[in-house]
């Protein structure tokens, strides 16, 4: 097999400053935001005793649930044994712990106290699947990575084969616990499910792959290095079936809830007259997240760049609907507490909710974006992550593509 | 080491008791207690180890539901806490009173009132005037 | 005589309601109920737990609420709670803190209407206190359910997986809290069952309430002793728990809903 050579992306160009600059700028405007929220209190965001997770929760569930996704590069690569993945381990690994990083610092500072993280440390409630994430997610960090340790080190490649396997079992753990988050509450309607794990994970397998791809055509397309066209082509194949997949579990969800008569009527509001939720769930989740990719992916016969770019940020723009509807859209149907009755009272009990997220909250969730493009620039640049050349267009092409198409089919 | 410098001030301060003159510029005010003639423990105790005290005792109240200790906050604040000219109580942690003030010399942020009621009676009448 | 007592006294006289504290004033309404026994109100079925003896899960503390007597236009108990805990309305309802609500049940095919108190449901197992990450939320011996302020990191989780939308987020800085219910910005409160006059043998503020100007609705006491009125009328009467199915036992039952 052929050696891959990785390298350092250049630092110090006016490209290199004005994107770190950008991007330290929105990271600052967030913090500022959040800084905000916790000394003048949650009034100032469009959170209420309603709707008591907003915007922030959206971003960060969504790089949570992508971080892991992003892992699947690697893994495809390594537990999965295809060589044509190996060169992208390390931005995979890379990725995956920027997003887990940046996703996090959304949730921390939107609590109603970031001062006493400590103490979701120090105190342990072994019921919660809240706290059974602390630990999922800190030790994605240490698995992932002495992943990418044993992918760096050629000392430690009888390490590499183990330790991929920790990490992908760990991320299908991980993505288990941040749907079972939401499939636990049984008091909701919109949520317990078993069918929320699954469904997470296949949500994770769309984000991570199309955030990746993205990164992707922007260091290859920045930097000019090569990429095999057929590495893109695979590469969208790839996420036009994990679009699928999250597609049916979406069906499944639903079906299944449509089924149980307790739950017609939050079924009813998000599936059909829901305004907002409604057209967020059918016009971008459903169709420009999912349906329109995967038809402009199937009927082409060679997907390049520009398509690829294409279907991935639409796949981007669904998922946030998709975490959108299902944490802002659950919250916004009521709590129904007598079940086929009308209830009113002063504390807003059998009405819609309204959500408006203030300027804040959303800073906040786009600082956490940056802090992720800024941990994977400032990180590549420092060491070599991303491979020299991807796939080669002349002699191997063939067989990379091959060894991708199996692993998408 | 904030404790250590607490310590050495407040004891300082002990030396000087009842004296204003002999404070030094810049160091915490230490009001008197405004009634009792003793603390619940001896006051260098009380100075390395009052936070332990508290951190015991809201489990103690909170959680097991126990009344009546002298650990309580709320004992604290009714004997270190002051009045005004016209007879009111001062919030304990407004600046120069007694948890504030050495607090603010050692630059240890006080979480405790962020809930906790800062006089006696905590809330008084004039509720409705508050905000 | 404790020093605690001391603190309570001095409250008392500071707010000019008598000068006399909770535990004192408790001892002469004992005796007036002694004396005149046929007053019915002041009677309770049960005691002060004395100084330095913890909540014992001997104890089960529930409430009865017939929603027959609970009229339209009244909200005693809605007001005596937020005097007794230092709520107040914020500048945004939607970001105030409610303890205890009043909830109007309209059946859409008879067109019955009646109306009932919701609080903390103080449930046997309760959803808050499985999800909470810190145990911030927590069941107290005798099944009082409250919120650990120490320790609480406002995740808000708690408020994700209660049934009876019972709990609330402190979305402004405090100031003049009662000293017995502590509230403050970025923790999630709740109905306490007013544990702080429970301990002392005494109604929750909303039963009281409710019993003295109110339509006489709600009944408190001990689950466990049989010889309680809540006991005896849970025994003989048809009561029922909201949301019953989700089986998170509430100790709050209801009659007529």
């Amino acid at each position: 097999m052929k050696k891959i050579e990785y390298r350092e992306l250049p630092a110090w160009t006016p490209g290199w400053w004005a994107l770190m600059i950008g991007l330290l700028v929105v990271m600052a405007i967030g913090l500022a935001g959040a800084l905000y929220m916790e000394t003048e209190g949650h009034h100032v965001t469009g959170m209420t005793n309603q709707i008591v997770w907003g915007i922030p929760h959206v971003f960060a569930v969504f790089m949570i649930v992508a971080a892991s996704g992003a892992l699947n590069v690697a893994s495809i690569g390594s537990v999965f044994g295809r060589d044509a993945y190996k060169p992208l381990g390390r931005v995979s690994g890379l990725l995956a712990i920027s997003l887990l990083a940046g996703g996090l610092c959304v949730l921390v500072l939107d609590l109603g106290k970031p001062d006493r993280l400590i103490v979701a440390m120090t105190h342990f409630n072994i019921t919660s699947i809240f706290a059974w994430n602390v630990y999922l997610y800190t030790g994605f960090f240490v698995v992932v990575g002495l992943y990418l340790w044993t992918m760096m080190d050629w000392t430690k490649k009888r390490f590499y084969k183990p330790a991929a396997t920790l990490a992908f079992l760990w991320r299908l753990i991980l993505t288990t616990g941040t749907g079972s988050i939401f499939g636990f509450l049984v008091a909701r309607d919109a949520y317990s499910s078993a069918v929320m794990a699954p469904l997470f994970i296949s949500m994770s397998f769309v984000f991570g792959l199309a955030i990746f791809n993205l990164i992707l055509l922007a260091v290859y397309g920045g930097s000019g290095r090569p990429v095999s066209p057929d590495v893109i082509h695979r590469k969208a194949r790839l996420l036009a079936l994990f679009m699928a997949a999250d597609l049916y579990f979406v069906v499944v969800q639903h079906i299944t809830a449509i089924y149980w008569p307790s739950r017609d009527p939050v079924e009813r509001f998000i599936l059909l007259d829901g305004g907002i939720y409604t057209w967020l769930f059918w016009g971008v989740q459903v169709f420009l997240g999912a349906v329109l990719p995967m038809a402009l992916i199937y009927r082409c016969k060679q997907v390049g760049r520009g398509l690829l770019r294409l279907v991935s940020s639409l796949a981007v723009v669904g998922g946030f609907a998709q975490v959108y509807v299902i944490v802002i859209g659950g919250q916004a149907w009521p709590l129904e507490l007598f079940p086929g009755q009308q209830i009113s009272s002063s504390f807003a009990d059998g009405r819609i909710h309204s959500y408006v997220p203030s300027a804040p909250e959303i800073a906040l969730g786009l600082g956490g974006i940056a802090l992720v493009l800024f941990l994977v620039t400032l990180v590549s640049t420092a060491l070599p992550f991303f491979p020299q050349a991807l796939g080669n267009a002349e002699a191997e092409t063939p067989a990379v593509g091959e060894a991708v198409g199996q692993a998408a089919e | 080491m904030a404790v250590m410098v607490l310590s050495a001030v407040a004891l300082g301060s002990a030396a000087h008791a009842g004296s204003d003159a002999g404070a030094h510029a810049g160091w915490p005010h230490i009001t008197k207690p405004i009634k009792g003639t003793h603390c619940v423990k001896p006051v260098p105790y009380m100075l390395r180890y009052h936070f332990d005290l508290l951190l015991h005792q809201r489990e103690i109240t909170l959680r097991k539901g126990v009344h009546g200790s002298k650990y309580d906050l709320t004992n604290c604040i009714s004997c270190h806490v002051n009045k005004n000219a016209n007879g009111q109580y001062i919030p304990i942690n407004a600046p120069g009173q007694f948890c504030q003030s050495c607090h603010e010399y050692a630059a240890v942020h006080i979480d405790c009132f962020s809930c906790h009621a800062t006089t006696p009676q905590g809330g008084g009448d004039d509720q409705t005037a508050a905000r | 005589m404790s020093d605690d007592r001391n603190t309570r006294e001095t409250a008392g006289d500071q707010t000019g309601t008598g000068g006399i504290g909770r535990r004192a004033f408790l001892g002469a309404a004992g005796a007036v109920a002694v004396l005149a026994p046929g007053l019915g109100l002041a009677a309770h079925a049960f005691e002060a737990r004395p100084d330095g003896v913890p909540a014992s899960s001997k104890h089960r503390w529930g409430m009865l609420v017939d929603t027959t007597k609970c009229k339209s236009n009244c909200h005693v108990c809605v007001d005596a709670c937020n005097k007794e805990n230092g709520l107040y309305e914020e500048a945004d309802p939607k970001d105030t803190a409610q303890y205890i609500r009043k909830l109007t049940v309209h059946d859409p095919d008879t067109g019955y209407t009646h109306y009932l108190p919701v609080m903390c449901q103080h449930c046997t197992h309760p959803a808050c206190v499985a999800v909470c990450p810190t145990g911030a939320s927590f069941k107290r011996a005798d099944g009082i359910v409250l919120v650990d302020r120490h320790i609480c990191i406002g995740c808000r989780y708690c408020m994700m997986a209660c049934p009876y939308k019972a709990r609330s987020f402190d979305e402004y800085t405090e100031k003049n809290q009662k000293w017995y219910n502590p509230r403050g910005l970025g923790c999630v409160e709740g109905c306490t069952m007013c544990a702080h006059l429970v301990d002392e043998g005494k109604d929750p503020a909303c039963v009281t309430a409710c019993n003295k100007t109110g339509g006489g609705a709600m009944v408190f006491g001990d689950l466990k002793d049989p010889t309680s009125e809540i006991s005896k009328r849970v025994a003989t009467e048809q009561t029922t728990q909201i949301r019953a199915d989700l089986g998170m036992d509430p100790g709050v039952r209801y009659e007529g809903i």
